[in-house]
C-alpha cells in the first residue's frame, strides 16, 4: 500500500473526471454545500441520514448499506474517490465505512472540497444518474472498529490517540468550537491517552502531511507506532482522518477507530477520565 | 444534542436554540473591498496556534464560534492564496465581533 494507492489530488481528478469506472462521491454532513455546487459527475451521500442508522446509535447494517450504495449506483468494481467539506473529516469518515465493509477500490481527494475550492476549480449544480446496481457488502472488518470495553482495556496497554483540540482535550471544551458548548457528556479524555489533534496531520489547505512528517509527528509526541493503537475524537470522523494517516498512508497494520468516541466513553458510568493538558 | 459534527448554518443572527448566557461566541465578517465575502474559510486557532475549529462563510460573510474565556486567533483562508489572521479575545455570555478585510 502506498500513498497513491489511497490518495489522489486534485489536478488528478480533474484530468480523469470521465474515467470509466470511477465514482466521485461527496460526503457531508450538512449536504447544502453538495446542491449549491459540487465537483462535476459527483453524486452525494448524506453522512447523517444515509449511513446511520435511523434508530439505534449505529451505522446502516450490511443490508442497508448495500441498498445504498446500489441505489447510488456504486459497483463492487468501482474506484470510489471520496472528497467533502470540513477538511474531508466525514469523507475520511465513509472511507473508513467504505473500508469496513470490504470495499476494495476507495480512495480520497487531497484536501477535498476546500482544496477545490481554494485552487477555483470548477463546481457544477447539474446532479448525475446513474443506473443501479446490485452491491454485495462484505462482514464488517472489526478488524479496524474499536468498541468502548477495548478503549478502557487499552488504558496503559496500547497507543491511544485522542485527536480533538487541546482544549476539548483538556475539558475546557465539550465540542469543536464550531458547535454550541452545550453537552450531556462529562468532559476530559481517556487516561494515558496522547493528545494530537488531527489537524496536525494536515495543511492549513486540508491537504495531508508528507508520510515522514506524519511519521515524526506522531513518534515526537510518544506513540510507539509497533504497537496497536486506537484513535478517538468526539464522534468518529475526526479520528477517521487520523486512522487514514496511519494505516492508509502510513501502512501501521493495528489501528483501528473508535466511532463512539467522546459522546459515548464521556457518558459511561465509571469509567476513568482525566482532566487536564496533555502530561 | 448535536448529533453530528458539521457546523450550523453561519446566520448573521444567533440561533434562537443557543444560550448565550453559557457561551462564549467569536463571530465576524468576511469583507473584500467592503463586501461580504461568502465561501470563504474561517478557522480558530488557540492560544498556542493549535486548529480548534473551522467554518465557510455564509452568503453574508458571516462566520461564528462558540469558543471557551481567553485568547483566540481567527485565520481566514481564500482563493489566491490569502491567509489573514485577528486576534481575538473571548467571554462567557458575550459576543466578540470581527471584521476581517481580506
Amino acid at each position: 500500500m502506498s500513498r497513491n494507492d489511497v490518495l489522489v489530488d486534485a489536478a488528478w481528478v480533474e484530468a480523469n473526471l470521465d474515467a470509466p469506472g470511477l465514482v466521485l462521491v461527496e460526503v457531508d454532513e450538512d449536504v447544502s454545500a453538495y446542491d449549491k455546487g459540487h465537483i462535476r459527475g459527483a453524486i452525494k451521500i448524506d453522512w447523517q441520514s444515509e449511513l446511520q442508522d435511523p434508530v439505534r446509535r449505529d451505522f446502516v447494517d450490511k443490508v442497508g448499506f448495500e441498498q445504498l450504495l446500489s441505489s447510488k449506483g456504486i459497483a463492487n468494481d468501482d474506484t470510489v474517490i471520496l472528497y467533502g467539506g470540513n477538511n474531508n473529516w466525514f469523507a475520511a469518515y465513509a472511507y473508513w465505512y467504505f473500508k469496513l465493509y470490504g470495499h476494495e477500490n476507495v480512495k480520497l481527494l487531497d484536501g477535498g472540497r476546500k482544496k477545490w475550492e481554494l485552487d477555483s476549480r470548477e463546481l457544477v449544480t447539474d446532479v448525475p444518474t446513474r443506473p443501479a446496481t446490485s452491491y454485495e457488502a462484505k462482514e464488517q472488518d472489526l478488524a479496524i472498529r474499536a468498541f468502548r470495553d477495548e478503549v478502557v482495556d487499552a488504558i496503559g496497554t496500547k497507543g491511544l490517540i485522542d485527536v480533538r483540540s487541546p482544549d476539548e482535550f483538556s475539558g475546557k471544551l465539550l465540542a469543536p468550537a464550531h458547535l454550541p458548548q452545550e453537552q450531556a457528556q462529562r468532559a476530559g479524555h481517556v487516561p494515558t491517552a496522547a493528545n494530537i489533534p488531527w489537524s496536525k496531520a494536515a495543511n492549513d489547505d486540508g491537504t495531508f502531511k508528507s508520510d515522514e512528517e506524519l511519521r515524526e509527528l506522531y513518534t515526537e509526541a510518544g506513540v510507539n507506532l509497533d504497537n496497536p493503537i486506537i484513535a478517538y475524537c468526539r464522534i468518529g470522523e475526526r479520528s477517521s482522518h487520523t486512522w487514514f494517516a496511519l494505516r492508509e498512508l502510513l501502512g501501521l497494520p493495528d489501528v483501528k477507530n473508535y466511532d463512539g468516541s467522546w459522546t459515548e466513553y464521556g457518558s459511561l458510568v465509571g469509567v476513568p477520565i482525566e482532566l487536564g493538558a496533555a502530561k | 444534542m448535536t448529533q453530528g459534527c458539521a457546523a450550523p448554518a453561519q446566520t448573521a443572527h444567533l440561533p434562537a436554540t443557543v444560550d448565550l448566557a453559557n457561551e462564549a461566541v467569536i463571530q465576524g465578517t468576511v469583507l473584500r473591498d467592503g463586501s461580504p465575502v461568502s465561501g470563504a474559510y474561517a478557522r480558530l486557532l488557540d492560544a498556542s496556534g493549535e486548529f480548534t475549529a473551522e467554518v465557510v462563510t455564509s452568503e453574508e460573510g458571516v462566520f461564528r464560534f462558540f469558543a471557551a474565556d481567553g485568547s483566540w486567533t481567527v485565520r481566514v483562508l481564500a482563493p489566491g492564496g490569502v491567509s489573514v489572521d485577528s486576534s481575538v479575545t473571548a467571554e462567557t455570555g458575550a459576543i466578540a465581533g470581527l471584521e476581517v478585510a481580506i
